[in-house]
Order: structure tokens, then C-alpha cells, then sequence
């Protein structure tokens, strides 16, 4: 696309950023169905999470086992607590307990203080109600099960998740060297950089299987569906486990976005979103090797 | 042409961005909304289809051995309904309190704790599980709720059983405020009704069932969640519809905007 007379940065961030890459320069990285399900998918897990954790705040205690309830022991509560200094946040963590007053336990609604596990900056909606978090959680619940399922119809039919992110023996053996490349914070160029690492591709598979545990374990508490395949509940340990495992995995998601976004930052975020916008990847040139023309 | 199709696609991925960053930054009004609220009631409708369909033929909801039975079982809800009748009625142990079933039925009954004690019972050790996330596990014993709709006689068009309870509940704050008192009260399709393990429940844990868990009678239905299992329950109202009772949605609860089906 021509961008002559107005040359605005307006203009030359649109063209650069949508101009397609062809080789040598770069090639065709992630394919239309790739890139549609990555956004949907991001998209539910934003809002899985947010209403997850307005969940949460109707029960802010996790126990281990088949039962638990107000009486039985949590490994981790989120409490709102009656001090001679006042009402205080309270996080516990197994033996341990933190005072988290402002943001976890007791936190503003409103510029009044409130006893909620999560502040209301994190949840869906943001004030508090089960019924309504309840909903945009199932809603998006399924909406991430199609797209999932759609990926993964469509990677193992391309071939996409076995040429492309399980990893191959020599990959298993370049683990030691991947980890101390990722310690430098140096990034693949050239012809390495047309292939994930083999933590990238680790990384990936795991959060692929993490999402399919959340969906698991999320049946799992579902009394409906405990009668169809009771035997998850065992598989879990219970239904009180599946749910301390249901928070479990998206606390790893959690920590899977924010590693996942750090790099795209690293590796060159102009280049890595478009390349999951429109298909087309940059190859990083190695600007220490010589230049061979 | 193939500049055409470009700036539609670019347009199409703008779009996509900004009506996902409009659905993010709108999400407290359209949970207000209600125009909004059908799409959230055609997400239950589909867990309903997809569970039902999956449940077919009628499965038992897992039963477990004495050892599992938690320690403490925590009652929501109401704790004691508390008016002059009902006391007296518990003064009495609730021998004369009466299970009215009426509607939809070819014969209205009336019947004493007394006599439901008498009938043929079931004991199920099954697990609770609240809305809020808790779960406690608990032995009840009672009287399966199918073969007493039979001996009322269904009539045609019956497609729903409506637990009428003696209890008046204040709600809790949603919404940014407090919730409506109400009259508790629960419905559940004639499927579930007609379970085998749907049963009114007067026996918990081995004793008479006591006054926080819902003295005299209680609901249970085990394949869902716990504000379905009414307590204090007086009258079974068999309808065709739940539409001109109360709120209408067919539960306390639903009134207050959680789900009819509560399988999830």
C-alpha cells in the first residue's frame, strides 16, 4: 500500500506493522486458525479469571480432600479479621499468615473497606456477586471448550503440534543450553530463529495441558456432571481438591501470561504481534555475525 | 483486489480488538443489562441440554461409606425459621406438621410427619456442594418423593414440582445492595423429581433431622447444587409452570438471578 504525501508515524506504524514479510526476510509463522483461536482464547482467559476470582471471594478458603467448609482446616484463605487495631486482611498459606490489608482479605469498594478475598480491581464484575460472576464464567467456559477443541482438531490435523511444538530428542538434549540462553536473555537469530526453543515449546504444551486440567477440574466440581464420570472426582482426589487444583492451575496460567508476555516484549513486540495478527514473521538478523554482503 | 482484501482484513482485526476491548471496559453494565441476561440464558440452557444428555439414562449421583461423612456440616441459609407456628410445631417434635401436594394432581394429598415416617425409606450418603465453592458430606434418610407424586396421580401437563418452605430468608447484599426477603422456595422438573434418589429427607446423619438442617422435611436432589435442597418444605405444588409464582424464575435464588439449573 502506497503511504505518500501524509507521512504521519500514524501512518508508517500501520504500514509497518501490516506489511506482509516474504522470505528471505521472513516467512508465514502462524496460520489464520492459529492466530483466530490464540485471541479468542486470551480473551476467555481474561475473563475466566476475573470471574473466577469473584468466585472465589463467595467461599475464600481452599481445603484439600473429598469435604471442607467453614469448620474444616483451608491451606489457603483470603479473611477479613476482628484485631483491638481494627479489622485486618488476613492471607493464610498453609502455617503462615500475612496481613494483606488493602488488597486481599479487606480492601475499598467504593472508598468503604469490605471483606473480599479479591479487590475489586481483579473481579468480574468488579463488585461482588456470585450469580452474576457465576454466569460470565460458564459463558466463556464454553466458549473457550469450542475454540480449544477447534485448535485442537486443527493443530493435530496440520500436523502443527507435532512438527511444531512437541519436542525432539535433540531439543530434549539442548534443555541445559535453552536455559542458559533464556538466563542471557538471548533470543534465536536466523535460521534458529524459525523454530520454537525447546523451553518455548515446553511452555507451550504445558499450558495447553493446564487449560485442559482447568476444564477437568471444573467439571469436577459440578455435582450435574460428578454423576455422568464419578470417577474423576477420584482422579482429583475429591471435589474440594479438584477446586484447590482448579486455583492451582490458573495461578501456573497466571504465571505462564506473564512469562509469555515479558518475552514477546524481549523478543521484539512489534514482530512477535504481528506475527500473531497477520501470520508474518520477521526473522531477527544476528547484527554481531558478518554481514555477508 | 487484493488490496480489498487486505483492508478488510485489517479492518476486521481492528474490529475484533476494539469490540473485545469494548466488551472488557463494559462488563459491570452489561451484567446489569437486561437485555444481556438471555445470552446468559442460553449459556444454562445448553449446560442443562449438554448434562441432561450426557446424565440419560438417569444416573445415581454417587453415594459414600460412613467414614467420609464430613465432621461438621455447615447449614446456610436459614437457621430457624423461627414463627410462632413452627415453634410450636418443633415443641411437639413435628408430628403434626403436614406435607400438603396439590396442583397438577388427581388426588391432593395431606400428609403427617408422622405417616411419612411410616413409609418405605431411603438413606443415601451423598455430598453437598454450595454454590459458594464448599462441600460437606452427609447421611440422610427419608421418603423418596416419586412414588408419593404417583399416589397423588399426575395429571397431564405436569412438568414441574414446586417446594413451598416455611422459611422467610433475607438475602444476601448483591448487586451493590441488599437482597429482597422472600419466602424460600425451590422447583424442579418431574425428571428429577421422579429420581430415585430425590427423597424429602427427616432423618441426618442417623438422628432426626434437626432444626438447622430443615426439621421436619428437607429436600435432597443430589445431582445439583445446594440452594436446591429446600428445607422447612410444607407444600409440593406440582405446575406447568413457574411463571406466576413469586419472581417467577422458579427458586428463591433464581429470583435473585442464579440458575434454574443448578447441575453446574
Amino acid at each position: 500500500m502506497a503511504v505518500s504525501g501524509r507521512k504521519n508515524w500514524l501512518a508508517r506504524a500501520w504500514h509497518s506493522a501490516f506489511a506482509p514479510i516474504r522470505e528471505p526476510q521472513g516467512f508465514y509463522r502462524h496460520r489464520a486458525l492459529v492466530r483466530l483461536t490464540h485471541w479468542i482464547n486470551a480473551l476467555c482467559i481474561l475473563f475466566l479469571l476475573g470471574s473466577g476470582l469473584n468466585i472465589f471471594n463467595a467461599h475464600p478458603h481452599l481445603y484439600w480432600g473429598l469435604y471442607g467448609t467453614d469448620g474444616d482446616k483451608p491451606f489457603f484463605s483470603l479473611d477479613a479479621l476482628d484485631t483491638p487495631a481494627g479489622s485486618q486482611g488476613v492471607t493464610q498459606i498453609g502455617p503462615w499468615h500475612f496481613n494483606t490489608t488493602g488488597v486481599l482479605g479487606w480492601s475499598k469498594v467504593d472508598g468503604e473497606f469490605q471483606a473480599r478475598g479479591w479487590p475489586d480491581w481483579l473481579t468480574i464484575p468488579s463488585f461482588q456477586d456470585l450469580a452474576d460472576a457465576r454466569h460470565w464464567h460458564f459463558l466463556f467456559a464454553w466458549i473457550l471448550v469450542f475454540n480449544g477443541l477447534a485448535y485442537l482438531i486443527y493443530s493435530l490435523w496440520s500436523r502443527h503440534i507435532q512438527r511444531d511444538i512437541f519436542p525432539t530428542r535433540a531439543d530434549i538434549k539442548a534443555i541445559p543450553r535453552s536455559i542458559l540462553d533464556h538466563v542471557k536473555l538471548k533470543h534465536p537469530t536466523g535460521h534458529a530463529a524459525r523454530r520454537y526453543n525447546v523451553l518455548q515449546k515446553l511452555a507451550y504444551l504445558g499450558v495447553i495441558t493446564l487449560i485442559a486440567l482447568m476444564v477437568l477440574t471444573g467439571l469436577t466440581m459440578s455435582p450435574g456432571f460428578n454423576a455422568f464420570f464419578p470417577w474423576l472426582l477420584d482422579v482429583f482426589g475429591g471435589r474440594q481438591s479438584a477446586r484447590s487444583i482448579h486455583f492451582i492451575c490458573a495461578s501456573l496460567i497466571v504465571l505462564f501470561v506473564i512469562v509469555h508476555l515479558v518475552e514477546v516484549l524481549l523478543a521484539g513486540p512489534i514482530n512477535e504481534i504481528r506475527s500473531m495478527l497477520t501470520g508474518d514473521y520477521r526473522i531477527p538478523q544476528d547484527h554481531h555475525a558478518k554481514d555477508p554482503s | 483486489m487484493a488490496n480489498a482484501k487486505i483492508i478488510t482484513r485489517r479492518v476486521a482485526i481492528l474490529g475484533g480488538f476494539a469490540g473485545a476491548g469494548w466488551l472488557v471496559a463494559n462488563t459491570d453494565k452489561l451484567t446489569l443489562d437486561s437485555g444481556f441476561a438471555r445470552v446468559f440464558h442460553a449459556v444454562e440452557d445448553w449446560t442443562k441440554t449438554a448434562q441432561r444428555g450426557l446424565l440419560f439414562p438417569d444416573r445415581l449421583a454417587r453415594e459414600y461409606s460412613p467414614s467420609d461423612i464430613s465432621p461438621f456440616f455447615k447449614p446456610n441459609g436459614t437457621y430457624n425459621p423461627g414463627t410462632p407456628e413452627y415453634n410450636a410445631h418443633a415443641m411437639q417434635n413435628f408430628d403434626d406438621w403436614r406435607l400438603k401436594i396439590d396442583g397438577l394432581v388427581a388426588k391432593p394429598l395431606s400428609l403427617s410427619v408422622a405417616e411419612l415416617r411410616r413409609l418405605p425409606r431411603r438413606t443415601q450418603i451423598t455430598k453437598h456442594d454450595c454454590v459458594e465453592g464448599w462441600t460437606a458430606i452427609g447421611m440422610w434418610t427419608g421418603v423418596p418423593v416419586g412414588p408419593l407424586l404417583k399416589a397423588a396421580g399426575l395429571q397431564p401437563g405436569a412438568r414441574y414440582a414446586v417446594f413451598h418452605c416455611a422459611d422467610n430468608l433475607t438475602g444476601e447484599p448483591s448487586k451493590g445492595g441488599e437482597q429482597s426477603p422472600g419466602q424460600y422456595y425451590e422447583s424442579i422438573d418431574l425428571r428429577d423429581a421422579l429420581h430415585p434418589q430425590t427423597i424429602l429427607a427427616y432423618g441426618f446423619n442417623g438422628k432426626q433431622l434437626d432444626v438447622p438442617h430443615g426439621a421436619p422435611l428437607r429436600l435432597r436432589v443430589e445431582r445439583q447444587l445446594g440452594y436446591k435442597q429446600a428445607k422447612y418444605v410444607e407444600r409440593i405444588q406440582i405446575v406447568d409452570s413457574f411463571a406466576n409464582i413469586a419472581g417467577g424464575q422458579g427458586g428463591y435464588w433464581e429470583d435473585r438471578g442464579y440458575e434454574w439449573y443448578a447441575g453446574i
